[in-house]
C-alpha cells in the first residue's frame, strides 16, 4: 500500500482525478463570480445545479444527444435564473431567504421530474458519457499531459471558460459594468446604464453556468442521475469564489482544491487505508469550512454585495 | 409597532391582531404551491384530485392518521423555533439537520452507555446530552460568523453533510448493534426510558408535549432581555453596536441555543419514536424546518399553525406515494415553492403600504 502511495502512476491519476472532478465546481465558480460582481448573492446554486443535471440526463436520454443535454442544462439553468433574478434584483427580497428556496425547490423539481419521468425501476436508467479526448501532442506530455490534456470535452469548454471569464470581466465594457454596478450601482444609473438589466445578466450566466456544471455529473462522469446528486457543490462554489476573492484565475485554483479533496478521498477509498470511508468523504466538507474560514475575515466584498438597488434611495 | 406585512421582521409574541391577518396571506402562498404541484401532476399525466385526496386522507383519515400527524409535527416544531431565532438574529442558520443528529448521537450514546441508572434520571441526562450536543454544533457555525466573517449558510449546510456521514459512521461502527445481524442501527434503548404515549394504540408520546412547552418557552424568550437583544442585532448590527452590544457574542449564545433546540428535537425522535440510532433520523427536517419558521412568520403561535400543517402534508406525502404512486418530492416541489411566494409577496406589500 506505501508503494502505491507514492508511485508515480498514483499520484498522477490523482491529479487527473482532481481536474475531473473540480470541473461541476469550476462551471459554477465562474458563473458566480459575475453573479456576485454584480452585487447578487445566488445561494441556490445547489438547486440550479440539481435541475441542470436532471435535464441534460432526460435530454440526453430523450435524444441520444449529449450535447443535446448540454442544451438543455443550459436552458433549465436560464429558467432558474429567471427565477432567482426576479427574486433578487425585481422583488428585491432578501437574497439568502430567496437562494435557499431556489435550492428547496430545484431539489425538490429534480427529484420529482425524474420519478415522474422514470417511475420507480430496479436499474436506474443509463447514459452514455463524453468520451475522453486526447490532445494530440499535447497528451504526450509526462504528467502534464495526462493531468491536464486528457479528458472528454467538457473539461477543455471548463478549462477555456477560465480564460474567456476573467477576459470579459477584465477587458470588456460588459465586464467593466458588471463590476461598476456590484460596487457603485447608483453611478451606473447616473451613467444611462440599466442595473436591473445587468443584474439580471449576472444571474443568468451564473445560473446557466452552474447547471452546465450540474450537467457534468451524468453527462461527463457518471452516466446515471440520482437524487441530490450535486452533495453540495454549489454551496463549495459560493466558498470558492469567496477564496478566489471574485477572481476568474484563482477560482480555477479553488476549484482545484476541492477537485483535489474529492479525489483523495477516493483515491484514499480505493487504495483500502484503514479509515472508514464514511469519514473519508467528510474531507471536502471539512475542506471548505477550512477555507472559508481562513479567507473570509480578509475578504473584501463587493461595495454593495446583496443589496437590492432602487432609484432614489440615498 | 414596525409594519406587519414584512415577514422575516415581524414582531412576536405580542402581536395577535398582525397574526391573523398574516393568516390569510400565509393560506394563500400554499394553496397557489399546491395548485403548482396539480399543474406538475397533470403535465406528467397524473390525476391531481385524487394525489391529494390520497394525502389528505393520509393525513386526517383516521384517529391513528391524525396522531401520525402531530408526531411528525413535533420535531418540525422544535426544528422551527429553532431557526426561528436565528433568523430573527439575520443569521441564516441553515443546520438544524446536523443539529439534530448531534442530539440524537448524544443522547443515545449516554442512554446506551449508562444503563442501570434510575431511568428518569437517564432521560434527563440524555436530555442534556443531546440538548448540549446540538447547540454545540450550532455554535461552530456561529463562533466561525460572529469572529471569522464565514458565511453561515456555507458552513451550516457543510456541517450537515458532515453529521451525515458522523452517523453513518457510528452506526457503521463504533455504534453499531452487534446483534442486529450488520443493520446500520444502534441498540434499542431500555424498555423504561421510552417515552409514554398520549394515546394508546398511536406513536404520540410525551416528546409532542415537550414541543408545545418550547412554544410557551419561546413566546416567554421574546419578553425577555436576551429575546430583545436578538432582535436588536438582528433589526441593525451597527446600532446593536452604538448602544453597546456585542453582536459578535450575541450571534454566538444565538446560534448555540437554536442548535439546542435541534437537539431537543433529536432527542425526541430517539427516546419518543424510533428507540435506536438509524441513519435516516433527520433526513429532509432542516429544510422543511426553515419552510415551517417561515410560512409560521417566525411567530411562536404561527410556527404551530404551520409545523402542523406541513406534518400533514409530509404524512399525507407518504400516503400519497403509497397509494397513488405520485412520489413525495412532489411536497419538497411545494415547500421551494412556498419559500419564493413568501417572499415575493412580502416585498410587494412593502411596497404598497409605503
Amino acid at each position: 500500500m506505501n508503494t502505491d502511495l507514492i508511485s508515480l502512476g498514483f499520484i498522477v491519476g490523482l491529479l487527473s482525478a482532481t481536474v475531473r472532478l473540480a470541473v461541476p465546481i469550476l462551471f459554477a465558480a465562474l458563473g458566480e463570480t459575475f453573479t456576485e460582481r454584480s452585487g447578487i448573492l445566488n445561494l441556490g446554486l445547489e438547486g440550479v445545479m440539481l435541475v441542470g443535471a436532471l435535464s441534460g440526463f432526460v435530454a440526453a436520454y430523450l435524444t441520444g444527444s449529449l450535447w443535446a443535454g448540454v442544451l438543455a442544462a443550459l436552458l433549465s439553468g436560464i429558467l432558474m435564473g429567471l427565477l432567482m433574478g426576479f427574486m433578487s434584483v425585481t422583488a428585491k427580497v432578501n437574497q439568502v431567504v430567496a437562494g435557499l428556496g431556489i435550492t428547496i425547490l430545484g431539489s425538490g423539481l429534480s427529484t420529482l421530474l425524474f420519478r415522474l419521468f422514470f417511475g420507480l425501476r430496479s436499474t436506474p436508467p443509463t447514459i452514455d458519457t463524453f468520451p475522453s479526448l486526447p490532445i494530440p501532442l499535447l497528451s504526450r506530455i509526462p504528467v502534464l499531459g495526462e493531468v491536464f490534456f486528457n479528458h472528454n470535452i467538457l473539461v477543455y469548454l471548463a478549462l477555456a471558460l477560465v480564460g474567456v471569464a476573467w477576459l470579459v470581466l477584465y477587458r470588456t465594457r460588459f465586464g467593466l459594468a458588471v463590476r461598476a454596478v456590484g460596487e457603485r450601482p447608483d453611478a451606473v444609473d447616473t451613467r444611462g446604464l440599466s442595473v436591473s438589466r445587468l443584474r439580471y445578466v449576472a444571474v443568468l450566466i451564473g445560473c446557466g453556468l452552474a447547471a452546465i456544471g450540474g450537467a457534468y455529473l451524468p453527462l461527463a462522469n457518471l452516466g446515471i442521475f440520482w437524487t441530490q446528486m450535486t452533495a453540495g457543490r454549489g454551496f463549495i462554489a459560493v466558498a470558492v469564489v469567496v477564496f478566489a476573492r471574485w477572481d476568474p484565475l484563482r477560482a480555477f485554483w479553488g476549484s482545484l482544491v476541492f477537485g483535489g479533496a474529492i479525489a483523495l478521498q477516493l483515491a484514499l477509498q480505493t487504495l483500502r487505508v484503514p479509515i472508514p470511508s464514511e469519514l473519508l468523504l467528510m474531507l471536502p466538507y471539512i475542506a471548505t469550512i477550512l477555507v472559508l474560514v481562513s479567507v473570509s475575515r480578509r475578504a473584501e466584498f463587493p461595495g454593495a454585495f446583496a443589496m437590492p438597488y432602487t432609484r432614489g434611495e440615498k | 409597532m414596525t409594519s406587519t406585512a414584512r415577514t422575516v421582521e415581524t414582531r412576536p409574541g405580542i402581536n395577535w391582531q398582525g397574526l391573523w391577518k398574516n393568516f390569510y396571506r400565509a393560506a394563500l402562498s400554499l394553496v397557489i404551491s399546491l395548485l403548482v404541484g396539480a399543474l406538475l401532476l397533470l403535465a406528467s399525466g397524473r390525476n391531481p384530485l385524487s394525489a391529494y385526496q390520497s394525502l389528505f386522507y393520509g393525513a386526517f383519515g383516521s384517529v391513528d392518521r391524525f396522531a401520525e400527524t402531530l408526531v411528525k409535527a413535533t420535531p418540525l416544531l422544535l426544528i422551527a423555533i429553532s431557526v426561528s431565532i436565528s433568523f430573527r438574529c439575520q443569521v441564516w442558520n441553515i443546520g438544524a439537520e446536523g443539529q439534530v443528529i448531534l442530539g440524537a448521537i448524544a443522547s443515545t450514546w449516554v442512554a446506551l452507555t449508562f444503563q442501570g441508572l434510575p431511568p428518569f434520571l437517564l432521560l434527563a441526562l440524555a436530555f442534556i446530552a443531546g440538548t448540549l450536543a446540538g447547540a454545540a454544533w450550532g455554535l461552530i457555525a456561529g463562533l466561525l460568523k460572529a469572529y471569522a466573517q464565514a458565511n453561515e449558510v456555507i458552513t451550516t449546510s457543510m456541517l450537515n453533510y458532515i453529521a451525515v456521514y458522523l452517523l453513518a459512521f457510528l452506526v457503521h461502527g463504533p455504534m453499531m448493534d452487534p446483534q442486529g445481524f450488520n443493520f446500520p442501527q444502534s441498540p434499542l434503548i431500555e424498555k423504561a426510558l421510552e417515552l409514554p404515549r398520549l394515546v394508546a394504540g398511536t406513536r404520540l408520546n410525551v416528546a409532542f408535549v415537550v414541543a408545545l412547552v418550547m412554544v410557551g418557552a419561546a413566546l416567554l424568550f421574546w419578553r425577555s432581555t436576551l429575546g430583545q437583544r436578538t432582535e436588536i442585532v438582528g433589526a441593525s448590527r451597527r446600532v446593536a453596536g452604538q448602544v453597546g452590544l456585542s453582536v459578535a457574542a450575541t450571534i454566538a449564545v444565538v446560534t448555540a441555543l437554536s442548535g439546542a433546540l435541534a437537539g431537543i428535537a433529536g432527542w425526541g425522535e430517539i427516546f419518543g419514536l424510533h428507540f435506536r440510532l438509524i441513519e435516516e433520523i433527520a433526513r429532509g427536517m432542516g429544510s422543511l424546518g426553515v419552510v415551517v419558521a417561515l410560512l409560521g412568520e417566525l411567530h411562536p403561535v404561527g410556527m404551530l399553525v404551520s409545523a402542523f400543517l406541513f406534518a400533514s402534508l409530509v404524512v399525507g406525502g407518504n400516503a400519497m406515494e403509497r397509494n397513488a404512486g405520485v412520489p413525495f418530492a412532489l411536497v419538497d416541489v411545494i415547500q421551494g415553492c412556498i419559500i419564493l411566494l413568501i417572499l415575493a409577496r412580502a416585498s410587494f406589500f412593502k411596497k404598497d403600504s409605503s
